[in-house]
């Protein structure tokens, strides 16, 4: 083969083209193997609502249920704890939910619920994921001679108040969330839907 | 009948270079004679290597990659496989093993420079290999799908949920769905067997072949490729085969004395090879009392825990713990001695040094404990030493007092 008469010129053009439809068609056959790593149809649709049954909840108790593949609570706040959460405030991030990105609109209220008494919460820790643990007793040593009962996160310490806000200066930087959810009757609660509730 | 082979041989060597391969690699490659107690942790990284592949091959026959199965078939392995039990714990034992074996080969070439010129891309290639292991360990310790499994997983994979803007979208990604489930242990499974495992190897390759290009450093930091004997071969150099070959056997003799009493008498260490936690199926409603990594991750996540949240994000406690393994590639261009081994470094070198290895494993032990305010503020003096340390190799030539090195290695 000559190297005579070569038009360096031309060849670098047809190899930049190559090389540029190659990396397209590249991207174009990397994307639907980075897109089928993304949660499935199905895993999208396994959010459906969830009956709970709080009958047998007595005042202090918390229950746990699963919903979405998460734990969700249901504390009964007794009138005690009721009384202590306005006596916090002053210790918590956010006392007045204004991060509206942790709680549907109508739980904005000084008791994150829509009955007072029960408090419904998505039982995630907002810093790393941790499930935190339900610690209703007053003043235990671990704690602290201020904890008025709430929950704290065995991860990485952060503490929560019996509404689940946040207390300052622990690593989680948001309330709680709290889940959508409505009562069907007195003593049951549909989690995961809170058609028709208003504040 | 040698006739006959050697016939065979030449019709091989005709058509794949297997002699030439032989000869460069192991019987006319030329190591040091000075080789030490240190220059083990190569070689015997390489035995674990083959020792995870070929029980991890096996577990794969026998574990089931299911969030329902899973728990219960390693259960299945530890009771009713024959010798289930011994190719599990060899294969927890042997994650841990990699590790230690890798520390120590890594501590041997901050000793005597073995990162620097011409030694870079050994050392890269090298750091790669850590990273890789570290995520093959990561995903490895989800499998048996237990209670750490599960919430060791979900704290690091919302490492990424912490990253600003597409955090939550990268985590849900990473995990294929809105919480680590049946989709994450199936497409760990996949990593930890198969995409790793092959970059691992590819690395390994890689490093070997850096390697061998330059030759090896040894214990004095003196090139031996300058001093040739009138046959072309480095007067202090020694091939390969038999001499290292024999020796490393040693080597391995005395590592599997140890793998094994361990294997035996204690593969779980008391909980730091396999904490007490994973002997409970994944709950993934209830977190484990007190949860912790295992032992050689521990020390980052001190450094992760050090780390306040800054206007309500933990990202820079994630950066900060991406960077404690990423400044380790800049070692090369951040140790400016040209002085290599510290034989001939100065006492302040000496004392950094030393200092950097009790940092490492306080960082390692405070990352077990709870976090109180006092080991807090422990980690966040060990953390800035950590990164320091690199820095000061950068400033301590300057007026640092080192010896003359020899033109020839002292044995």
């Amino acid at each position: 083969m000559s190297t005579e008469g070569v038009d360096k010129g031309r060849r670098r053009f047809l190899t930049a083209a190559t090389a540029v439809v190659g990396a397209v068609g590249g991207a174009a056959v990397a994307a639907p193997f980075v897109l089928s790593m993304q949660p499935s149809e199905r895993a999208k649709a396994a959010g459906a609502p969830v009956e709970a049954d709080i009958s047998k909840l007595e005042p202090g108790q918390m229950a746990t249920f699963e919903w979405r593949g998460k734990p969700v609570w249901v504390v009964r706040r007794t009138e005690q704890n009721l009384k202590d959460l306005a006596s916090i405030e002053g210790k918590l991030l956010d006392p007045a939910s204004d991060n509206t990105g942790q709680q549907p609109a109508w739980a904005k209220n000084p008791t994150r619920a829509q009955k007072e008494e029960f408090l419904v919460l998505v039982g995630i820790c907002t810093h790393l994921g941790c499930s935190p643990t339900y610690r209703p007793d007053i003043a235990p040593a671990d704690l602290g001679a201020d904890w008025k009962g709430g929950f704290f996160c065995p991860c990485h310490g952060s503490r929560f108040d019996l509404a689940g806000r946040v207390y300052s200066g622990v690593p989680a930087p948001k309330n709680l969330e709290v889940p959508p959810y409505k009562f069907l009757t007195d003593s049951q609660i549909l989690i995961g839907d809170d058609e028709g509730v208003t504040a | 009948m040698n006739d006959k082979l050697m016939q065979l041989l030449g019709w091989v060597d005709a058509r794949f270079p297997l002699t030439k391969m032989w000869k460069e690699h192991l019987s006319e490659y030329y190591a040091p004679k000075n080789f030490n107690f240190w220059y083990f942790f190569g070689s015997l990284a390489l035995l674990v290597l083959v020792i995870q592949i070929v029980s991890g091959i096996l577990l794969t026959m026998s574990y089931k990659p299911d969030g329902v199965l899973a728990f219960g078939s390693v259960e299945y392995i530890m009771r009713d496989v024959d010798w289930g039990w011994l190719i599990r714990y060899m294969h927890s034992t042997g994650a841990s093993a990699f590790f230690a074996v890798v520390y120590l080969h890594m501590f041997r070439g901050l000793m005597y420079g073995s990162y620097k010129a011409p030694r870079e891309l050994i050392w890269i290639f090298g750091c790669l290999i850590y990273l890789a292991l570290m995520a093959e360990a990561f995903f490895g310790y989800l499998l048996p799908w237990g209670q750490m499994s599960y919430w060791g997983a979900q704290v690091i994979v919302n490492l990424f949920a912490t990253v600003p803007f597409v955090g939550t979208e990268l985590a849900e990604w990473i995990r294929g769905d809105y919480v680590v489930s049946d989709a994450t242990l199936n497409r760990f499974f996949a990593f930890h067997v198969i995409a790793l495992p092959l970059v691992l190897v590819g690395l390994v390759a890689a490093h070997i072949i850096a390697l061998h290009e330059v030759g090896s450093n040894n214990p004095d930091g003196v090139e031996i490729k300058k001093n040739k004997g009138p046959d072309g071969k480095p007067l202090d150099g020694i091939p390969f085969h038999p001499y290292y070959t024999v020796k490393d056997i040693v080597g391995v003799i005395g590592f599997l004395i140890i793998f094994c009493a361990i294997l035996f008498f204690a593969p779980e260490m008391g909980g730091f090879f396999i904490e007490h936690p994973n002997f409970e199926p994944a709950n993934p409603l209830k977190t484990p009392e007190h949860i912790a990594p295992v032992w050689y991750f521990t020390p980052f996540y001190a450094m992760l825990r050090a780390v306040p949240s800054i206007a309500g994000s933990a990202f820079p406690g994630v950066v900060v713990m991406g960077a404690a393994t990423i400044i380790l590639f800049f070692l090369p261009w951040l140790d400016r001695s040209p002085v290599k081994s510290i034989r001939y470094r100065g006492l302040c070198y000496k004392v950094l040094l030393a200092l950097f290895v009790v940092d490492f494993i306080l960082l390692g032990y405070l990352g077990v404990k709870p976090a109180t305010p006092i080991l807090t503020l422990i980690a966040q003096i060990g953390t800035i030493y950590y990164f320091a340390f690199f820095f000061l190799l950068a400033i301590i030539p300057k007026f640092e007092k080192t010896k003359p090195v020899p033109e020839r290695v002292t044995g």
